[in-house]
């Protein structure tokens, strides 16, 4: 047994990088975020599009992925700049409440960027400096929050990388982690499977509701998926339908019955398999299930997508003989021998095991060693 | 035997080429299921690597079933050794413009 190190915060929560980050509350703050990362080596600036003149629900949910953002384990302090105060504090009272973590915010108005870049360069650097003085100790697995999504899928996913990666989820929530899964249109075709499988009754009927609710809103709309599910990539490597998307989709879920349904960005409260509402476009999906308190990902790929997140490691596996060759520098686990019939479904849930191991002790990912740090909010509607 | 085509389960209509196949080539398919059920099929098309070639007769309107379960519906007759995709099969979601 491998023994696994990680970054217990003061909450209690289990984290596996140490990033110090600095998260602009809106887009216009973009610019000072950025620039004082670059003045502080080693802090990530979280760039974004959205945070003004949004309201209701989809305000909501840019709060809650501000905030769940930088409460994630995999943060040690945080920086926040917003334009004005108001909104500012509102996400650092919030992370500091829940987390107990550094968190300071910095507001333009009345200060200009450059005061605000100087303020914040200095609060980094001493924010920088703490977090690397906190050390790896010893965590256990099943401490973890881990999600799981696939993209640029082909029939191999289904056939190959899904069911392996299932065979291995399968082991994580038995050893007692808390796992996400999302992509509400790409379960269809498979939404009887997963409704199946939910814990009660009464979860059952919230996930059909969260899925019906998706379905009429597409309708509403005067249109369907048809054009965009299953994508161009998807009808090139040789998926035809939704459905058949659907169902080699939630393989990689695994067998384990789901015990609760979440909204978008939701912390489970929590061990065992979650379904979250999250649309299935992968940057979207990553960061809800960061801003969630996933701090490990496992994203499976046919064609070959080459998504990545600023705060949380992506592991990337393709079982495509193809891809893991012509993309092999975006590939953390090459699962092409299932297909080839030299490797068994449970030796490649093994394979992922040991990257997922390694990965958890520090080792980068591809997606972390080429710089992929896409951060993308979820839009409900235009804003004001 | 050379393996080609891998079935989900062994009562499925279509199998996925794990390498591309020449038309007129017998290939073995092999099933995943605890069944692992195998046999030879006469391919009729280029079937590239991914795409699905259909293991038995499907009539136009019939379902498609893979996974033990619809992926869709055939939109003309399919003879076995026949690649199967989006020329021959659409989604049973969103028809009529439902």
């Amino acid at each position: 047994m491998t023994e696994l190190l990680g970054f217990r915060r003061p909450n209690g929560r289990v984290g596996v990088r140490n990033h110090v980050i600095i998260l602009p509350v809106d887009d216009i703050s973009n610019t000072a975020a950025e620039v004082t990362s670059r003045v502080i080596q080693g802090t990530l600036s979280l760039p974004h599009s959205y945070g003004r003149l949004q309201f209701g629900e989809d305000l909501e949910l840019t709060f809650k992925t501000l905030i769940g953002t930088a409460s994630n384990p995999n943060v040690a302090a945080a920086v926040i700049i917003g334009i004005e105060p108001n909104w500012t504090n509102k996400i650092v009272d919030a992370v500091s409440k829940a987390t107990k973590k550094p968190v300071e915010g910095l507001s333009i108005e009345h200060n200009g960027d450059l005061k605000t870049i100087e303020k914040a360069s200095r609060i980094t650097k001493m924010l920088l400096q703490d977090a690397s003085e906190i050390k790896r100790e010893p965590i256990s697995l099943g401490e973890l929050t881990i999600s799981i999504k696939c993209g640029e899928s082909d029939t191999t996913s289904g056939l190959a990388a899904n069911p392996a990666l299932g065979r291995l989820i399968d082991r994580l929530v038995n050893a007692g982690c808390t796992v996400i899964f999302g992509e509400t249109s790409e379960l269809t075709g498979a939404e009887d499977f997963i409704a199946e499988r939910m814990a009660t009754p009464e979860l059952k009927e919230k996930f059909m509701k969260v899925y019906g609710d998706y379905m009429a809103f597409i309708e509403s709309q005067g249109v369907d998926l048809l054009g965009s599910q299953p994508t161009q990539g998807n009808i090139a490597g040789g998926l035809s339908t939704i459905e058949e998307k659907g169902l080699g989709n939630v393989q990689k879920t695994g067998t384990c019955p789901i015990v609760g349904v979440l909204g978008p960005a939701e912390t489970p409260t929590d061990k065992g398999l979650f379904f979250m509402d999250s649309s299935s476009a992968a940057a979207e999906m990553v960061t809800l299930a960061a801003a969630a308190g996933s701090v490990l990902h496992f994203f499976t790929t046919g064609q070959g997508n080459v998504v990545g997140n600023p705060i949380v490691p992506v592991v990337k596996m393709s079982a495509h003989p193809r891809t893991v060759v012509e993309m092999a520098e975006h590939i953390d686990v090459d699962l092409s021998g299932i297909i080839r019939r030299e490797l068994s479904l449970d030796r490649a849930a093994d394979a992922i095991s040991d990257v997922m191991n390694r990965t958890i002790n520090g080792r980068l990912t591809a997606a972390e060693a080429l710089g992929h740090r896409e951060f993308v909010l979820t839009k409900l509607y235009r804003s004001a | 035997m050379k393996f080609k085509v891998l079935v989900h389960v062994k009562s499925d209509d279509v199998g996925v080429a794990v390498e591309e196949i020449a038309p007129g080539e017998r290939v073995g398919f092999v099933s995943l299921d605890e069944v692992g059920f195998e046999g030879l099929i006469e391919v009729l098309d280029t079937i590239p690597i991914g795409h699905k070639i259909a293991l038995k007769e499907i009539s136009s309107g019939a379902n498609v079933i893979e996974y033990c379960r619809p992926i869709g519906i055939a939109t003309s007759n399919i003879k076995t050794g026949e690649l199967v995709h989006i020329h021959n099969i659409r989604s049973l979601r969103w028809r009529d413009g439902r």
